[in-house]
């Protein structure tokens, strides 16, 4: 009998169902074609619903699925049958709100293709084969960005101006937005 | 709250399919990849090429084995640079392709070893991940000093990484990760939370079979110094199984309880909750152990939070199928549950009140259930329906009001699935409340007046015929079931008048108006209706006289046929019109071996009204029953497989035979399959004459000729030979049918006195490697993998040259190597240039074994294979691929 807490699957859908960036867990979906199956029920079984506030969840085929939307995007994080709800509902909300952090708040499907790989290391940093890592979303975001800030590591004068000039664009971004 | 959030800047509408991905292309990005290679590298544009390739990895796309390797090499290179935010997307991107082959890892190894000792603890702690993911044994025996250190590092994360990887680990070296157990102790001391989860969570299941470690672990630890939530989950978990465990389950004394109990106090809401849904599920729990558990899963039904619902009233439903008054306490807050916004919960609310509900509130819930019923989904109707059977077999009493709901939504629109659910219910209802029968059978009449499902009308025609006829006043069902005959199509048409015989068979008074309604139905259109209204007017004696109905038409009309039907359909193709009528008792009743040819699973029937058929026996214990019965093979042993038969002659020849051939340990059975197909000629003492010069390893030692083989009914003759034990001898050998062929005289049926020897030639059949292999599956391939090791493995690569397709590639190696698929990975998604197949086998001498095969199309048509194979015996590794070299 497994004991430990186990993550089956994160998903990052758009509004339409189409994959954003996923990560499996577990062997239950084999091909690339049982997975997108998969996401295909989820995304319809969810879609009507309204999880902008709290994080929703429901249940079919002995997986319990927690989600929450923001605008066109949906998180999902999959559990077997017996697993502790809650637990699926910290660890989807570290995601939810690590994305956040690491997009300053503006979160929607645009902006994270834009920082995919952001995503892809923040997805990394939550859940490794199955096991939950971190669930805090400050910790989360800040190993993502700590390549920026690391402070063991030489960092070139051009990787700093870099960094800033990315900064002052977001924030010139997020004002005139 | 149900408005979705309008965009903020409406100057973006425009652009909104835009992505930085569009248009992106495998060849392309691969081309890309080649700045991997520049000497001096662009860190920025390099971390680019990654998050495409990992986006392209992400969307499905899959890379074949030159291009996986290339990309991986590439990646290699890019250890050189310095800077963090592409090492980052190197560590992601090699566990993305995760590179299996060893000479392969080798490459990376020294890189990550320099990381995994760096200052840098975002290096250490990606560093170990990686590398415990892609390494094997022997390297882990070089790491492993590096990641004890790790275990006990001060900084969380590395000590997290080395803990997770740990776990990861113990399922493929758990002698090596077993050594740990001192750092790992230690590490359950640590002041970070999720190193004491992380550490907690390996040092259990590294004791997990020593039951008097885990007892003290856990007792130890419930004392208190467990600081993160997830960890108390943990120990949660651990000490219910340590209750489970214990014999003594008197309450009071129940170990740990206390601890649980303290833990509904848990600030955590998971911990409150895990310990909450661990008290419900103690064995034989009493009523006052369960109370404070109940009562904080009450507090959360009322949560703002939906998961704090669901997963509240998830568990007070399980808790209310055994302990139901313990959930009343909760009825209150459930039913305000009914009109969550949440469907899940809303209806896990209502089943859980219909099992917790008493007589007196049933009216008021089935009021409240009527609102709700319109706006849920046919799936969780379906679980209402069934949740109101229940309720009315505990209280049938109430069966008008739960009959009426029935037949209410019963008009209401829905799927077959859900009007079927209902049906089957209100049937239930029927047959075990008996006082709801006759409003029953009338909702069901009413319901097939607007039927559009076939098999509904029927299987309630069906029913109404036998029950119908046993009410007070049958007559009244009359007009409903004749209706169907003016008003549906034809299989309804007749089953209705099947069903109006019935009530002509049963009810002597009804008789003369059924026989007229019945022959009104001999000038329906459909042949079928006709001939069951020609039928049952004679065997009712519908010429007149009103006579009472004879036991045995009531026989006909009401039991059950007890031949299997693939018999009476042969018997019946079989007979041919004479003087002598077709007599149903001369039809074996007998169940035949179905043939083996391996056939689909029929789609999913819809079970009967009554009871589902029987599945046939299994082949296989019918072959060792008829072999261990038949002396001269008895002494063989144990079978250890048979083969799928295979026809040694063309289709429509003279005779038509067919071959299984059975294997044991050192013997080899040939059942030739014979059927004579001439009705002119009777043969006997038939043989198989097998010439085994093509097979030297195998020596006759036995053959059982067959007496007497008339037409059309199949014999079974059979030779055996010795061969070595053990060993998977393979080899050809021809056949010759011999036999003494006699006239028969079609007329009379009889046989002439002498008969002529003669022979016929049968094509030749051979013993191949996968002869040895029984087809046994695993439930997880990969635990399996890993935990046979690799001391065994034999790895190498071959060209099968050009296929048809990568499917058709896939299906000729699995036949050729006669093992089972797992995972359904014997199925190849369309347009997918690679692809991985898992197969599972047990060798002769129970050696079991397991097959990675990697396919990969290699240009248009060429399709290359890397075939790895584990088994307990390296000869049997090599065995396997030596059936591929030779196949």
């Amino acid at each position: 009998m497994e004991l430990c807490p186990l993550i089956k699957n994160i998903l990052l859908l758009d509004s339409e169902g189409n994959r954003v960036a996923v990560k499996y867990y577990s062997d239950d979906w084999p091909t690339n074609s049982a997975k997108e199956a998969f996401e295909k029920t989820v995304f319809t079984k969810t879609q009507k619903t309204s999880a902008r506030n709290e994080a929703e969840i429901t249940m079919f085929d002995n997986y319990v699925v927690v989600y929450k939307f923001v605008q066109d995007l949906h998180f999902f994080v999959t559990g077997g049958e017996n697993e502790n709800e809650i637990i699926l509902a910290s660890v989807l909300q570290g995601f939810f709100d690590a994305v956040g952090l690491i997009l300053r708040g503006t979160v929607d499907k645009r902006e994270v293709l834009e920082n995919l790989d952001l995503i892809f290391l923040c997805l990394d940093e939550i859940v490794d084969g199955g096991i939950v890592l971190e669930t805090d979303a400050n910790v989360i975001a800040g190993k993502v960005a700590s390549h920026s800030m690391d402070d063991g590591a030489s960092l070139s004068e051009q990787t700093i101006t870099q960094a800033l000039a990315t900064a002052r664009e977001r924030l010139t971004r997020s004002l005139l937005a | 709250m149900a408005q979705p959030l309008v965009k903020k800047d409406d100057d973006r509408d425009d652009e909104a399919d835009y992505s930085p991905f569009l248009g992106i292309e495998k060849g392309a990005v691969l081309q890309e990849a080649r700045v991997f290679n520049d000497p001096q590298l662009d860190p920025r544009r390099c971390s680019q090429v990654i998050t495409k390739l990992l986006y392209l990895l992400n969307q499905g796309e899959t890379f074949t084995k030159v291009e996986a390797t290339e990309v991986f090499f590439a990646v290699t290179k890019l250890f050189q640079s310095k800077d963090i935010g592409l090492r980052r997307m190197v560590y992601v991107m090699i566990k993305e392709i995760s590179p299996s082959a060893d000479e392969v890892v080798i490459i990376v190894t020294s890189s990550l070893m320099k990381d995994m000792t760096s200052k840098t603890d975002m290096y250490r702690a990606n560093a170990i991940r990686v590398l415990c993911r892609i390494t094997d044994g022997t390297l882990l025996t070089q790491i492993e000093r590096y990641l004890k250190q790790a275990i006990v590092d001060k900084n969380p994360v590395v000590a997290s990484a080395a803990l997770v990887s740990g776990i990861h680990l113990l399922q493929t070296n758990p002698e090596i990760v077993k050594r740990w157990s001192n750092e790992v102790q230690e590490a359950v001391q640590s002041r970070a939370a999720l190193v004491q989860f992380h550490a907690l969570a390996l040092l259990h299941q590294i004791r997990q079979n020593d039951r008097l470690a885990v007892n003290k672990l856990v007792s130890s630890l419930t004392k208190g110094s467990v600081r993160s939530p997830l960890a108390q989950c943990l120990l949660i978990r651990y000490s219910n199984q340590v209750i489970r465990e214990s014999a003594n389950t008197q309450a009071g004394d129940r170990p740990f309880y206390d601890f649980l109990e303290g833990c509904l106090r848990h600030k955590a809401e998971m911990v409150i909750f895990e310990a909450a849904r661990a008290i419900t599920e103690i064995n034989g729990v009493t009523s006052r152990e369960l109370t404070p558990a109940i009562t904080v899963l009450q507090l959360f039904l009322s949560s703002s939070k939906p998961v704090l619902r669901f997963a509240a009233v998830r568990t007070l439903n399980k808790v209310a199928m055994t302990h139901p008054m313990a959930v009343t306490n909760c009825n209150i807050d459930m039913e305000s549950l009914i009109s969550d916004q949440n469907r899940s919960i809303a209806t896990l609310a209502i089943t859980t009140l219909l099992k917790t509900g008493n007589e007196s509130s049933v009216d008021r819930l089935m009021k409240q259930i009527t609102n709700f019923m319109s706006d849920i989904a046919d799936e969780f109707k379906i679980v209402v329906v069934e949740a109101i059977r229940l309720l009315c077999l505990k209280f049938p009493l109430k069966h008008r009001a739960l009959m009426n709901f029935l037949s209410n939504i019963l008009r209401e629109e829905g799927g077959f699935e859900y009007k079927k659910a209902i049906v089957d219910s209100i049937v239930i209802l029927i047959r075990d409340i008996p006082e709801a029968k006759e409003t029953g059978l009338l909702h069901l009449c009413e319901f097939i007046e607007d039927c559009e499902f076939t098999y509904l009308c029927t299987q309630i025609l069906h029913f109404l015929g036998i029950e119908g006829p046993k009410t007070s006043d049958p007559s009244k069902y009359i007009r409903y079931i004749y209706n169907r005959v003016h008003l549906e199509n034809a299989t309804v048409r007749a089953a209705a008048v099947s069903t109006l015989a019935k009530f002509g068979a049963m009810v002597d008074t009804l008789k003369p108006r059924i026989f007229v309604l019945l022959r009104r139905c001999l000038f329906d259109n459909d042949d079928e209706v006709r001939d069951r209204a020609t039928l049952y007017l004679n065997t009712l004696g519908g010429d007149g006289a009103v006579v009472q109905t004879g036991d045995d038409v009531k026989e006909f009309l009401f039991g059950s046929l007890d031949i299997p039907l693939v018999n009476l359909e042969n018997s019946l193709k079989n007979y041919e019109p004479s003087e002598e009528s077709f007599d149903i008792n001369s039809v074996p009743r007998e169940v035949k071996t179905q043939p083996l040819a391996e056939k689909k699973a029929p789609g999913k029937k819809p079970t009967d009204l009554g009871a589902p058929l029987a599945g046939p026996p299994s082949t296989a214990d019918a072959y060792e029953k008829l072999l261990s019965s038949t002396p001269e093979f008895a002494s063989f042993g144990k079978l250890f497989k048979s083969s799928a038969p295979v026809e040694l002659t063309e289709a429509e020849t003279e005779y038509a035979v067919n071959v299984v051939k059975h294997i044991f340990d050192a013997h080899a059975v040939f059942q030739y399959n014979c059927t004579n197909t001439i009705p002119e000629q009777l043969l006997e003492n038939a043989t198989v004459i097998v010439d085994a010069s093509e097979a030297e390893e195998f020596a006759e030692v036995a053959s059982k000729p067959l007496r007497s083989l008339p037409y059309d009914s199949p014999g079974q003759t059979f030779v055996a030979f010795e061969k070595p034990e053990g060993i998977p001898a393979v080899g050809k050998f021809s056949n010759m049918l011999r036999f003494i062929v006699k006239e028969v005289d079609p007329s009379t049926g009889e046989a002439e006195d002498d008969g002529v020897e003669d022979e016929y030639q049968l094509e030749d059949l051979e013993i191949v490697a996968a002869d040895y292999m029984l087809k046994v599956g695993v439930s997880n391939f990969r635990n399996a993998w890993e935990s046979m090791g690799a001391d065994c493995e034999r790895v190498d690569e071959y060209g099968l040259g050009p296929r048809e397709s990568l499917a058709e590639a896939v299906n000729a190696v699995i036949n050729l190597l006669g093992m089972q698929p797992c995972e359904g990975t014997e199925v190849v998604p369309k347009n997918s240039r690679s692809h991985t197949c898992l197969l599972s086998g047990v060798y002769i001498c129970n050696v079991k074994v397991l097959v990675r095969l990697q396919f990969g199309l290699d240009g248009p048509k060429d399709v290359a294979m890397k075939l790895a194979v584990r088994s307990e015996d390296e000869a049997v590794s090599d065995a396997i691929h030596e059936i591929v070299a030779s196949g």
